[in-house]
């Protein structure tokens, strides 16, 4: 059982929650509560229902059975926009339309602030120019994104969902396809944008060494449940990696961090 | 609480965005595009003469200037008669038929996220086509299709096959979501089933009748009245503020299901009423001047590239569509001296090659 209290902060609670595509439930029964100002990983095999879990959190994807509440509100009894500007959601591969350029880009992020009449207003302009700053992406601006390279792509992405002004930000692999200094600086962004400004983070994480390093907190899925969420210590143990992933591997602290390090075994070293 | 606002240190770059500057005006505001603005003023000025001078052709020839002194409320009496009652309901029906084709194709295209979507393709067309030619077929002489007949069964007829094909092509292509390559697949399929429902019907009819709506199924100005005209006119003046409103949907719909609805938008629901949107007016332009090829097809790429944006524009691709219908019109109607061709000849002797340029291109994209 939750506690009252712990029911009562979450930024968002999935309840019970059954998922599927078509015939398939790919989630069953799922609880999970996401406690505010926290950064938490999503680990799991492929297929377990990761990304599935967080398009539903996100409201992207209709709950089969159960519910999600955000700030203890049902969220799909809430209005589109009021959740659209609570909750900001990069999917796993976001496409764009040939042509545009990063601003136009960014700008959309502002959609949920806007109307017809209200297309580009000073607090529109001011949030696009941070979200910009803050990805180092201002003198890319006025590139269309095809030109771009994969990491500079991403963290346009990144910055059109900080533009859209949301405390909450759900992020599907924010790091696939980038090498490892780019994943390493888009997670240093994700750090930068929950101990500056307190932002509540739930991504998708396919490297455990990284979720280690950069979450608070750590879920580790498989088969649509949860096996076992908590610390990353409390996660990432030689026997969960067994039982989740069919991993053998030693767990050691990680030299720099301290965090857990997973060090895979392979057949080549099995004595 | 929120934090992305907090532009309290603005040291270096500032508060404004590159290559967005703003246009505000109280609680209005804007993006300040100039080509965005200039395109469809031009546009508007090409069409007016456009039409002048495909107003001022006939059996009493009317110079452009006398043509638009008239259209001013100036002119002789007898200038005035050829002009107001003779010729202008036939230039009017073009430009409406062009720039609700436009809008259509302008609307359909984002929606689809690809170019190849417009109604020609998706099957709305020939829907349209396959319900008009029903009536002309079943409704007895051509000549009296001009009474009620003419003015309220065919574009009714033609709007029921419209909606029908369009309804048709996006159930069969609804697979949690739309697809915009399966939507076009699927069009082409219906466009099939349509367009050997119009022959077959062409084949039991009557001879004469028959010949008469084979010129109408190429895309006719020819003899178009005031009747024509209204039910365009009205379709517009009704869908395209509806349109302008929903437009700012268009722009988050073209990024994927996801993340138009993380942006807020409500994406089956806009999606729905846009598609609807697109086809009742491709479906009302086709009724009164048959399915006129290649304007839905071209106008809003063109406009897309005249005014430099990364989505068609609405209002220009409108405009661009009426221009291009007229253009094709005055062309039909001059290039092969006494013989009047049919402006559906000309636009898609113009649209073929722009197909094959817009396939091979999708292709090469495809492999790189």
């Amino acid at each position: 059982m939750k506690s009252l209290q712990a029911a009562e902060s979450a930024r968002l609670r999935a309840n019970q929650l059954r998922l599927g595509y078509g015939d398939r439930l790919v989630v069953d029964g799922l609880d999970l509560d996401v406690l505010p100002g926290t950064v938490t990983a999503v680990i799991g095999p492929n297929g377990c229902g990761k990304s599935t879990l967080l398009r539903a959190l996100g409201r992207l994807l209709k709950p089969r059975g159960g519910s999600v509440l955000l700030d203890g509100k049902r969220i799909d009894r809430m209005p589109t926009r009021e959740v659209a500007r609570i909750v900001g959601v990069l999917p796993q591969t976001p496409q764009a339309p040939e042509g545009l350029t990063v601003a136009d880009l960014v700008a959309r992020g502002r959609h949920p602030h806007q109307a017809w009449y209200r297309q580009w207003s000073a607090d529109d302009e001011a949030a696009v120019a941070e979200a910009l700053r803050m990805t180092r992406m201002t003198d890319l601006a006025e590139r269309t994104i095809d030109e771009l390279s994969g990491g500079q792509r991403q963290r346009a992405w990144i910055s059109m969902a900080l533009a859209q002004g949301t405390d909450l930000l759900l992020l599907d692999e924010p790091t696939t396809y980038l090498d490892l200094a780019h994943q390493i600086d888009v997670l240093d962004l994700v750090q930068h944008l929950h101990a500056e400004a307190g932002r509540t983070v739930v991504m998708v994480l396919h490297d455990l060494n990284l979720a280690a390093r950069y979450a608070d907190r750590l879920v580790a899925m498989r088969d649509g449940r949860i096996v076992r969420e908590g610390s990353p210590a409390e996660v990432l143990t030689e026997e969960l990696l067994l039982d989740v992933f069919g991993l053998d591997a030693r767990v050691v602290p990680d030299p720099v961090a301290g965090t857990p390090l997973v060090v895979p075994i392979g057949s080549r070293h099995r004595s | 609480m929120n934090p992305t606002r907090t532009p309290a240190t603005t040291e270096s770059t500032g508060d404004t965005v590159p290559g967005r500057r703003a246009l505000r005006l109280g609680p209005l505001s804007t993006v300040w595009r100039p080509r965005a603005l200039l395109v469809p003023v031009l546009a508007l000025a090409v069409l007016l003469l456009v039409m002048a001078a495909n107003m001022g052709r006939g059996e009493f020839p009317i110079s452009v200037a006398d043509v638009l002194r008239v259209l001013a409320g100036g002119g002789e009496r007898r200038q005035q008669f050829i002009v107001l009652d003779l010729r202008l309901p036939r230039s009017l029906t073009g430009a409406l038929v062009g720039a609700a084709l436009g809008l259509s194709g302008a609307i359909t295209q984002s929606v689809a996220r690809n170019p190849l979507a417009s109604p020609d393709i998706l099957g709305v067309t020939w829907g349209a086509g396959a319900g008009a030619v029903t009536v002309l077929m079943l409704g007895g002489s051509y000549g009296s299709i001009s009474g009620p007949l003419g003015s309220v069964g065919l574009p009714v007829a033609g709007l029921l096959g419209g909606l029908l094909a369009g309804l048709a092509v996006y159930a069969l292509s609804w697979r949690r979501g739309i697809d915009g390559f399966r939507m076009v697949l699927v069009g082409i399929g219906v466009s099939a089933v349509m367009a050997n429902l119009t022959y077959w019907l062409l084949t039991v009819g009557d001879v004469t009748d028959a010949g008469r709506a084979m010129v109408w199924i190429t895309g006719s100005l020819n003899g178009r009245g005031w009747e024509h005209v209204t039910p365009v006119a009205l379709a517009l003046v009704v869908l395209v503020p509806l349109a302008l409103f929903l437009g700012r949907v268009l722009g988050a719909l073209q990024f994927g299901d996801d993340t138009a609805r993380s942006l807020g938008v409500r994406v089956d629901r806009s999606r729905g009423l846009l598609v609807l949107m697109a086809v009742v007016l491709a479906a009302v332009a086709t009724a009164a001047a048959g399915p006129v090829a290649f304007v839905a097809l071209a106008t809003p790429q063109i406009a897309m590239r005249l005014t430099g944006g990364a989505q068609p524009p609405l209002v220009a691709s409108a405009l661009l569509g009426a221009v291009l219908t007229v253009t094709a019109d005055l062309v039909a109607r001059t290039a092969f001296g006494v013989v009047e061709l049919p402006v559906g000849v000309v636009t898609a002797v113009l649209g073929a090659p722009y197909l094959m340029y817009l396939l091979i291109r999708r292709r090469r994209e495809a492999r790189a």
